[in-house]
């Protein structure tokens, strides 16, 4: 027989490869389009409030977005879309509202408390914690040059 | 009767009598929808969640299977049944309405090859007469376990496999019965790990595992590749089976005549699966309802199983052990 290392070799040569091309194009258009939606609210929302401040017209802009990409996963749609766009449909706000939608609609199977709460977060948790632990860290930074 | 190193071959007959193969709404519009006992509509089967489904899945099988050989449960020594999912919850659950005697087993999707080649120690040397195999696995309780939430929308790896949801039941009986094949040798597999780690990439973990397997089986029995009509290997997939006919090839085994993969089989080219089906219900049901049918139909005479495993679960890959594969081999065969 073949040795372990020859092997690993060979078939990471021989292995099926993801099509660069083709899933780059893929989630170019998807994300793309993910955004070209979330600037025709912004503008949208611009036209209705005229008076409202620009973080205002963004928080309802993600609000909005958020709420679509949760709709689409609980219409079991939003998974087809990944399917074909991958990071296309995952990196934009609404992959964030699917990566939290989608456990917690997998885990209520095991009731309210210890299956949808405290699972909802397993996949976005992570970007959460990063979020957060970096914000500290720019924080500090920033503190420190103020000072200096 | 031990043959060489790890094979033994059983002395008396030990009859198939009866298979029952139910199969998922995906796999019924695969390439062996006519030979499935039951195709099921949805993947829910009005249950709740698809653990029970899976669980009614496999009572279904094991029901079917005593029902179509005209034998009562209490006439049934002893289920021997196996899944995917953690605690074998989907299988010993299955078994609770019965009261038969049961075993559990785990190769993970080698499971049915354990499952024939245990009953066929226990009913040689006249301990028992009649025992169920059974084996099952279903998509949305696989995937949740091992991978992610089914409404993630994540993109498939093109190395990677869909778990089948589907189940297959197989009676064994110490009984003789005419134009049934029977098992005629079984070759307890060794753990085989090359450290392959991507779990995206289960046919090529499976498939060292199935060279050694085979290859200690034709060397024990001392025959040649060419004496089996077919080799049927569980779910390596249309990449995995291509790995392992390159491995035999290393090793002067030459398996183009023969080798089939029922994880390659199972879906039709214009499905979208990837490399092909797999789980601990792929050769199950493909044994029970395609390779059977076609054995007791005379088409073929003398088929070798080798369903294989790769043996990893969440947590094994995220502390950054590798893959091992594991294969059993079960020769069966038409008697005149």
């Amino acid at each position: 027989m073949m040795d372990g290392g020859d092997y690993c070799k060979y078939v990471s040569k021989t292995a099926p490869r993801t099509s660069e091309l083709k899933t780059l194009l893929a989630a170019f258009c998807v994300g793309g389009v993910i955004c070209m939606i979330g600037q025709g609210f912004t503008d949208l929302y611009t036209y209705l409030l005229p008076d409202a401040e620009e973080s205002m017209l963004g928080a309802l802009t993600s609000m909005t977005m958020i709420f679509i990409g949760a709709l689409l996963t609980g219409f079991g749609i939003y998974d087809k879309i990944g399917s074909i766009a991958g990071a296309g449909s995952i990196v934009p706000i609404t992959g964030f509202a699917n990566s939290i939608a989608s456990p917690a609609m997998e885990f209520r199977k095991e009731g309210i408390i210890f299956g949808l709460m405290a699972k909802m977060f397993v996949i976005a948790g992570p970007v959460i914690v990063t979020g957060v632990v970096s914000s500290v860290i720019v924080g500090i930074i920033y503190r420190i040059i103020a000072i200096v | 009767m031990r043959k060489g190193k790890h094979t033994y071959a059983p002395e008396e007959g030990i009859y198939i009598i009866n298979t029952s193969s139910i199969a998922g709404p995906n796999e019924g519009r695969g390439r062996f929808s006519s030979y499935y006992d039951m195709v099921l509509e949805d993947y829910d089967w009005n249950c709740k969640t698809h653990e029970k489904t899976e669980i009614k899945m496999h009572k279904f099988a094991i029901e079917q299977v005593i029902e179509k050989s005209a034998l009562g449960r209490s006439d049934v020594d002893c289920i021997v049944g196996g899944d995917l999912l953690n605690q074998l919850v989907a299988s010993t659950f299955a078994a609770r309405e019965f009261e038969i005697p049961c075993l559990g087993v785990y190769s993970a999707c080698a499971s049915f090859g354990e499952a024939l080649a245990i009953s066929s120690f226990l009913i040689g040397r006249g301990n028992m007469n009649n025992v169920v195999c059974c084996t099952g696995s279903h998509f949305g309780a696989v995937e949740r376990q091992f991978r992610y939430p089914l409404e993630l929308g994540t993109q498939p790896a093109p190395s990677s496999q869909y778990t089948v949801t589907a189940a297959g039941s197989a009676l064994l009986s110490a009984k003789r019965k005419e134009n049934v094949p029977i098992i005629s040798a079984c070759t307890v597999g060794k753990i085989v790990d090359y450290h392959i780690c991507d779990a995206n990439n289960m046919g090529a973990a499976m498939a060292p595992a199935a060279a050694d397997t085979i290859i200690t089986h034709l060397q024990d029995i001392g025959r040649g590749e060419d004496y089996y009509d077919y080799i049927f290997t569980g779910d390596l997939g249309k990449y995995g089976r291509e790995t392992l006919y390159y491995l035999c090839k290393k090793q002067g085994y030459d398996l183009a005549g023969c080798l089939n993969d029922c994880g390659a089989l199972i879906y039709n080219d214009e499905q979208k699966d990837m490399q092909g089906g797999s789980g601990a219900g792929c050769l199950a049901v493909v044994f029970a309802s395609y390779i059977y049918k076609e054995m007791c139909a005379g088409n073929m005479k003398k088929v070798l199983l080798v369903p294989t495993g790769a043996l990893l679960s969440k947590g094994s890959s995220l502390q950054g052990e590798s893959i091992p594969g594991i294969a059993h081999a079960v020769a069966l065969e038409m008697r005149e």
